[in-house]
């Protein structure tokens, strides 16, 4: 019994980090209907900076507080020099682009770090837990990453319904040509946006690192996590998507409890069977 | 004093020539009713004014300057604003953010802010929280009005205000019209609604397959004009 309470609540704290991997895709979809192949070797990336950072010496904290502002800027310039050229009708061209970008960035990790494992050293914090008595305790780690995740929806939400800009983004994915009627520089918006996204991929690079092991190649791995958390959320809400991304951690780790080969099957099982039960997600927008 | 020009104004959908030079003029403070039948381009031109269309840099002139070349996002911000055709609201907007978001681009000063429109539209106030998709039709186009206005435009123009709407909400939309005029803004309206456009124009327009087939003031042009311009018999 104890070890079951224990899986479901790792489940719960991987599931942070999932959401956390897909918040940022689902702010991209939703407000360009953007879907980015490279998200998961961006969050690569954002890790791989934060390493070299600390390599260099930087403290962790700080090298973490460096990288968030660079990628903002980085996703911004991503968009606004090649993204926003390719946004039209057809969701082809930027889908491409992005399949390119992900090869690049894995390509270009490879050639820069080797294809070694590495893992973001975060001091005492690493095996720091939490006692919650009767026997169970949780890592502070992880439990950081689920209340980071929390608290980077609260700040989206924030941002996209109490603030003037956010109300330029809900009218944009609402009517991007009305949008332009009220003033609003619908590629500005954009690159803001994916400005925003890749700050996240940020917070989700150290997570990632700090956790468990990582290498240029486990992009596309995150991004189908990733996707599975938007789609079973269902797509334009991020508490979806937090339930979505728990929803495949607490699969996960009940799957391993029960045979450790199981572990990514039973994810992609409970995707599946949400998809059957729910074609549109558990918390679809109510407007479509 | 003209303050909204057009010369020669092409505009194209792809490969298909929607207007085939359109020379207009609008002066400061009048009325001016586009009428025609349907596919005449009258959107079409308001749309080209607004920047939702390519068309050449030096065809569209506000105030004596070439504005073609602009974005839309950038027209807005002159004063130049688009009412569009059948409202479109934004859906995931309450009513209140809806007139907000209106505001966005506003760079001049008037007479116009939230109190002002929910002067004019008293109605829009009571529902201020609701969502802007569980409105009637009539009190949507008052949000349409209203979102527009919030960026204190000194040009409106206006498409098809009166389609879908009972003839009594059309007579409160067209009341609200006049109040707007009386403070001094230039209105270009579009409209299939003969009666009621050309009780409000100082002038008229008609086109007929993208050029202007008659021009003149509404109580010089008869009937029989009219038809002939509209259908081209």
């Amino acid at each position: 019994m104890l070890g079951w309470i224990d899986t479901l609540l790792q489940g719960v704290l991987l599931g942070g980090l999932y959401s956390l991997y897909a918040t940022g895709l689902s702010v991209i979809f939703g407000i360009m209907r953007l879907v980015n192949l490279a998200h998961g070797d961006l969050i690569v990336l954002a890790a791989f900076l934060i390493l070299a950072a600390a390599a260099a010496g930087v403290p962790i904290v700080l090298a973490f507080a460096i990288v968030v502002p660079l990628m903002f800027v980085a996703g911004y310039a991503l968009q606004s020099v090649l993204l926003n050229r390719a946004l039209g009708r057809n969701i082809l061209p930027p889908l491409l682009i992005t399949f390119g970008l992900s090869i690049i960035v894995q390509n270009g990790l490879l050639e820069s770090f080797s294809a070694d494992s590495r893992r973001l050293h975060v001091g005492a914090l690493e095996s720091a837990s939490l006692p919650l008595g009767g026997g169970i305790a949780v890592g502070l780690m992880p439990l950081l990453c689920l209340v980071s995740a929390i608290a980077v929806i609260i700040l989206l939400n924030g941002v996209f319904y109490r603030t003037a800009l956010g109300r330029a983004f809900r009218a944009t994915s609402d009517d991007v040509e009305i949008a332009q009627l009220m003033g609003i520089n619908n590629k500005s918006i954009y690159a803001v946006t994916m400005g925003i996204a890749l700050a996240i991929c940020a917070v989700a690079g150290l997570f990632l690192g700090a956790r468990a092991n990582f290498d240029p190649s486990i992009g596309p791995a995150r991004l189908l996590y990733a996707f599975e958390a938007v789609i079973i959320g269902g797509l334009g809400s991020l508490w979806g998507t937090l339930a979505g991304g728990i929803v495949v951690g607490v699969a996960q780790t009940v799957g391993a409890h029960i045979n450790p080969e199981w572990q990514i099957l039973s994810g992609h099982v409970a995707f599946l069977i949400v998809l059957v039960i729910r074609p549109r997600g558990l918390f679809p927008r109510a407007v479509d | 004093m003209t303050v909204l020009e057009t010369r020669e104004l092409t505009a194209f959908y792809g490969d298909f020539q929607a207007l085939f030079g359109i020379s207009f003029a609008l002066e400061e403070g009048e009325t001016v009713a586009i009428i025609g039948a349907n596919g005449a381009g009258k959107s079409t031109f308001l749309k080209a004014i607004a920047g939702l269309l390519p068309r050449p840099a030096a065809a569209v002139r506000l105030d004596g300057r070439d504005i073609g070349a602009l974005p839309a996002f950038e027209i807005v911000k002159l004063g130049v604003a688009l009412v569009p055709e059948g409202r479109r609201l934004f859906p995931s907007l309450s009513v209140e953010e809806n007139l907000l978001v209106g505001a966005y681009g506003r760079r001049l000063d008037g007479p116009w802010s939230l109190a002002a429109i929910y002067r004019l539209f008293p109605v829009l106030e009571e529902r201020r929280q609701a969502p802007s998709t569980t409105l009637s039709g009539g009190q949507q186009q008052m949000v349409a009005i209203g979102r527009s206005l919030m960026s204190n435009p000194r040009i409106l123009l206006c498409d098809e205000l009166s389609l879908g709407l009972a003839p009594i909400v059309i007579r409160d939309i067209y009341a609200a019209l006049a109040d707007i005029k009386a403070r001094g803004t230039s209105v270009v309206l579009v409209e299939q609604d003969l009666v009621h456009a050309m009780s409000v124009a100082d002038r008229a327009y008609c086109f007929m397959e993208g050029r202007v087939s008659l021009t003149g003031r509404p109580k010089d042009l008869t009937r029989e004009a009219i038809h002939a311009a509209y259908f081209g018999l």
